[in-house]
């Protein structure tokens, strides 16, 4: 039977990569490996993984120097010369082994304001928001997000400036100001704004590369860049 | 710096962006066409001197320059060296008032 051979980061920070012989199968994902190995070869392997369907967002790794969703990568499309390095996502502290703390991740979606905040009750109507509307299609440009970190992963941004939000924070920010709904937006623009902020983005467009759903945050950025120099000249912050 | 200066400081790079984009090309293009029959200080002095539209031109050159490099400078040295903060921001704003004072020594040089 084939195999491949993969080298999969044991450790911290500081760590080193170990090698494992896994069984090569057809419409094998990176996921599928990384489970042999903690299954079969050393139960003592730390990853992390819940849906293994693409809708979670918690499966994602470094995989042969790239950022992925590892349950929707296949090994065909990755293992060069029958290899596979695997390693957890960078610009994120590790845990052990493949598993990163997300904290950061998640605290700066919730420092560019990410969180919805509307002005009516259970009481009132539902707001109508035409589907064809300008503003809601900019939304649903960037609404599928899944939260995997692969973009903050790959963005050279966040590795030069540990202060910078990140293209998946921007990209929810950028989500409710195109919001009709949303109540937030004049504290939102200050918040996603300057040197820690949106105007840091270099237009690398990793992330846009590296997200697995297609999403373009470099976009969703541009856009923010606009809006809040736009408030900014206006003196709303 | 608060965040609306920032964001003033990003607004005012990509206007001096687009500013020096014509500038450069035209600068560029001068020096093409002045070089056709050898360079000399006479024929550059003979272009320059009491020509206010040159002047006007140089003097649009340097404050999109004095604007420009600075700003970049401030993030490339924030992102490669760690370098944030006050002394980060009065050192590249020597630089802008140096970068303004020397070219417009320049164009004055050649103007008078």
């Amino acid at each position: 039977m084939a195999t491949l051979r993969v080298s999969v980061w044991r450790g911290q920070e500081s760590g080193r990569f170990q090698e494992f012989e896994v069984p090569r199968q057809e419409s094998q994902s990176v996921l599928d490996v990384v489970t042999h190995i903690q299954r079969a070869l050393d139960p003592t392997l730390a990853y992390r993984f819940s849906c293994r369907v693409g809708m979670c967002g918690s499966c994602a790794m470094t995989v042969n120097g790239r950022a992925r969703w590892t349950c929707r990568t296949h090994v065909d499309k990755v293992a060069v010369d029958g290899r596979l390095e695997i390693a957890p996502l960078s610009n994120l502290p590790v845990v052990k082994d493949l598993v990163t703390d997300m904290t950061l991740f998640f605290d700066k979606w919730a420092r560019a304001r990410g969180r919805f905040r509307g002005a009516r009750t259970r009481r009132d109507d539902f707001e109508r928001v035409p589907p064809d509307s300008a503003a809601r299609r900019l939304a649903d440009a960037a609404i599928e997000c899944i939260g995997c970190g692969v973009c903050y992963s790959a963005c050279d941004v966040v590795a030069w400036n540990p202060d910078y939000l990140g293209p998946a924070a921007l990209n929810r920010a950028w989500t409710l100001v195109n919001d009709a709904r949303d109540t937030d937006n004049r504290a939102r623009l200050a918040a996603v704004a300057g040197d820690a902020g949106c105007h840091a983005c270099h237009t690398h467009m990793s992330c846009s590369e590296r997200c697995p759903k297609q999403l373009s945050p470099t976009a969703s950025i541009a856009g923010l860049k606009r809006a809040t120099a736009l408030a900014a000249l206006k003196g709303e912050f | 710096m608060n965040v609306r200066t920032q964001v003033l400081l990003w607004a005012a790079q990509r206007v001096s962006a687009a500013v020096l984009a014509v500038c450069v090309l035209v600068h560029l293009v001068t020096i093409i066409y002045a070089v056709r029959n050898g360079l000399s200080a006479a024929e550059i002095l003979g272009r320059t001197r009491g020509n206010a539209a040159w002047a006007a031109f140089y003097v649009l050159f340097v404050a999109a320059v004095a604007v420009h490099a600075p700003i970049g400078l401030r993030s490339a040295l924030a992102e490669s060296f760690n370098w944030r903060g006050r002394g980060l921001d009065i050192a590249v704003l020597a630089l802008a008032v140096a970068l303004a004072v020397l070219g417009l020594r320049a164009v004055y040089a050649v103007f008078t």
